[in-house]
């Protein structure tokens, strides 16, 4: 068997769970995505298995999905996601320069995770708060105006949280 | 009928509504060309080759998928359409590896031709290698990525017509590429190697496991007593991979093939069909009159095995326990051959010529080595077959008409159905009849389990002689006849619906026949490319010919079987049998 059982086995019951919530129907497979992977930004193999079961549709259409939609990742991530916005708008007021500000301020690059796993870097198209570009979304919070030295402020809001 | 009448390039035609712009310009002999399209799946629409400029359109339509509409202007052939479609190849080609001269799908290679066809003579766009990795775990198939096209075609045979859905399309943009879940290799997988995506892929980015070097290697050694076995799809579709009409029946130039590549006896699968029908027969009569677990389920086509194995290991207990003539024939090889033959089975060299990639995964099963040896050492396809054909120089059309070695060439025209789909249950109906009736079969021809259609039954009645009636439970209420309720599906998409049945409890049926492949083993996965079902019908003609022209029609008339049991195996279901021919399976998981 290509997954672990331990591994099948304790994901299985939130999973199950989740999917009877959202009513055990292919169509509300977004939804049972995007709620398995509220706990840790990520769906493992597992996860998408037992998803697959509980549905009784085949894993691949799961994987597929899930490596669709660039909201979801079944590579593990950090805690906390930095979606930084690349769209023009941000661009020319600095969000190069804020790129940079969180690269080294974490020492990860764009698409990277710290090794304690609590940020993410990753880039997003137009959040649709221009009026404050350059802006970043931290997990579901927006952060606008940002320069370099507002996103060390910004990283500090997040010390005391532990990963 | 409703009917549309609409203008292409100028000319006018009349086709029934929904009818797709494809079909119309097609009517009119206007050859538009396609890649993402097949006959025999579901309109995808995704490669956009097909594009035609359709009046009042402000962009192009793709000709696969656009309905006809009264009125309809169509131009196919105008600069712009030309243009779009070279561009479509091109950006196709910017990442598809361009070593076409090593391919295995060199010179039937469906992009190859298309870009020929379409006059493509440079690249426009800078060549981006994609390095993805190479699965090569599986015995029976290879994936390279690299070469998919994204059409999709694989993934909707998979799914839609067999029902496995290992692979899928995943990521998006220019990362979209076809694979399995998480780039697990197709082995770890619930895959059931039956190789049907092998078939409608229209490059190489799916091919069978090459076999040939282990057979070349075997061929060259003097130690080696090299013998071959012929599946029976195999005799009407070599002649076929080797550039003769489709449905050709080639038995006789196969066997003499075969010796001139250098095989030391020419058998033929054929014959442990029949003996398959001896003891399978046998098994069904056995349960039916012990209240053994019914319906009892054929267990001849190995990617229908592993399909059961996964999706119902809870039904495991109806499948017949009889393992699949190409396992038989390699068990009664090493033994009962090489004993015959004062041969040292470690020196014989077991080659199966199969029209399945399934195959390649079965002989390779732990289980299959109940003489002691590997039961079958190496199974290659019909392509693979053709392969070495082709390298050794023989001109198959040439050839003079040689006959199978004997013993275990010797075969009945039950043997040869069991290539396509109903022939198992055929030939087990004409057997079965006789042993149960004690009567001679008058017409031996089943019709009603013949054919496409994706589920067919029927009801035998089988009239007991007195006196065997007076204690048999099996009669209905004392009447002397006993019923016997068939099925037969051929694509798994089909042998679910009835596994659905049964496992509801609900399938009325005593006996049911499992082919994986659609057609039977005339489609397998291992057969030449294209198999459409164009290909599969003409192939299935063929099958029956074969049967009809055989002198000896039932498997209980083989001479050679009977000598088998006398001189071997005792009787059917005997100590010998159950060693030897006999099988169990293995649940797995649904992955």
């Amino acid at each position: 068997m290509a997954i672990p059982k331990e591994q099948l086995d304790s994901v299985k019951e939130r999973v199950i769970q989740i999917v009877s919530q959202n009513g055990a129907k292919e169509e509300a497979l977004l939804q049972i995505l995007h709620d398995i992977q509220a706990d840790d930004n990520s769906l493992s193999e597992a996860e998408l298995l037992q998803v697959a079961r509980a549905l009784d549709i085949p894993l691949s259409r799961v994987y597929g999905v899930a490596t669709f939609y660039s909201l979801y990742s079944v590579q593990p991530r950090g805690k906390f996601i930095i979606r930084i916005c690349e769209s023009a708008p941000c661009h020319i007021v600095g969000a190069r320069a804020v790129i940079s500000a969180f690269e080294e301020a974490l020492g990860i690059k764009m698409g990277e995770t710290t090794t304690d796993g609590k940020f993410t870097l990753e880039a997003t198209s137009c959040l649709g708060v221009c009026g404050v570009a350059p802006a970043v979304m931290i997990n579901d919070e927006v952060y606008g105006n940002l320069t370099p030295d507002k996103v060390v402020e910004v990283l500090a809001e997040y010390d005391a949280d532990e990963a | 009928m409703d009917a549309v009448n609409l203008t292409i390039d100028g000319l006018s035609v009349e086709v029934p509504r929904g009818s797709t712009i494809l079909d119309a310009a097609s009517k009119l002999g206007i050859d538009i060309p396609t890649l993402c399209h097949h006959p025999d799946l579901a309109v995808k629409a995704v490669c956009r080759v097909c594009v035609v400029e359709v009046e009042g359109q402000r962009v192009l339509q793709p000709a696969c998928a656009y309905p006809v509409a009264e009125g309809m202007q169509v131009k196919t052939n105008t600069a712009r359409v030309r243009e779009a479609r070279k561009t479509v190849v091109e950006l196709m080609l910017a990442h598809h590896p361009q070593d076409c001269l090593q391919c295995e799908r060199n010179q039937n290679c469906e992009l190859q031709s298309l870009a020929y066809r379409l006059g493509v003579r440079e690249i426009s766009f800078p060549y981006i290698e994609r390095d993805l990795p190479i699965d090569e775990l599986s015995p029976a198939m290879k994936r390279d990525p690299n070469k998919c096209i994204n059409c999709r075609r694989c993934v909707s045979v998979c799914h839609d017509i067999q029902g496995v859905g290992a692979l899928e399309s995943v990521n998006r943009g220019f990362d979209t590429v076809v694979t399995a879940p998480f780039w697990r290799s197709i082995a770890e997988i619930s895959c059931v190697t039956c190789g049907q995506c092998v078939l409608v892929c229209p490059v190489g980015a799916i091919t069978e496991r090459d076999d040939t070097e282990q057979v070349w290697a075997a061929l060259a050694n003097p130690q080696k007593h090299v013998i071959v076995q012929t599946a029976p799809a195999i005799r009407v579709s070599i002649g076929e991979e080797l550039g003769l009409p489709v449905g050709t029946r080639v038995t006789k130039k196969l066997t003499a093939a075969l010796r001139r590549l250098g095989f030391d006896r020419v058998f033929d699968t054929d014959f442990s069909a029949d003996l398959t029908i001896w003891e399978e027969g046998n098994e069904l009569l056995h349960r039916l009159s012990t209240g053994g677990t019914l319906p009892m389920l054929t267990s001849c086509s190995p990617g229908w095995i592993k399909y059961i194995e996964h999706y119902y290991p809870e039904l495991l207990d109806h499948l017949s326990t009889c393992k699949s003539p190409q396992q038989m024939f390699g068990a009664l090889a090493k033994t009962y051959y090489a004993e015959k033959a004062g041969l040292d089975p470690a020196d014989i060299v077991m080659v199966s010529i199969m029209p399945c990639t399934a195959k390649k995964f079965e002989a390779g099963r732990p289980e299959m080595s109940d003489s002691g040896y590997a039961d079958v050492d190496v199974v290659l396809t019909t392509r693979e077959l053709g392969r070495m054909l082709r390298e050794a120089g023989i001109d198959f059309s040439g050839l003079p008409e040689e006959e199978y070695d004997e013993p275990l060439g010797i075969s009945t025209g039950a043997g040869a159905i069991f290539g396509a789909s109903g022939g198992v249950m055929e030939a087990a109906l004409r057997t079965v009849y006789e042993l149960v009736t004690g009567k001679e079969l008058e017409n031996v021809n089943f019709e009603d389990v013949r054919g496409l259609e994706g589920i067919k039954s029927a009801t035998v009645s089988l009239p007991i002689p007195e006196a065997a009636a007076a204690g048999d439970k099996a009669t209905n209420n004392g009447v002397s006849e006993l019923e016997v309720k068939v099925a037969v599906a051929h694509s798994l998409q089909h042998a679910k619906t009835l596994m659905e049945q049964i496992r509801a409890g609900k399938a009325e049926y005593q006996f049911i026949e499992v082919m994986c492949c659609p057609g039977g083993c005339i489609g397998g996965g291992g057969q030449p490319i294209p198999t459409n079902t164009e290909e599969r019908t003409l192939r299935i003609k063929a099958i029956y010919e074969e049967d009809a022209g055989m002198p000896l029609r039932k498997s209980h008339d083989n001479p050679a079987v009977k000598t088998l049991y006398k001189e071997y195996l005792g009787k059917p279901l005997g100590e010998k049998s159950h060693q030897l021919l006999h099988t169990h399976y293995e649940p797995r998981e649904k992955f």
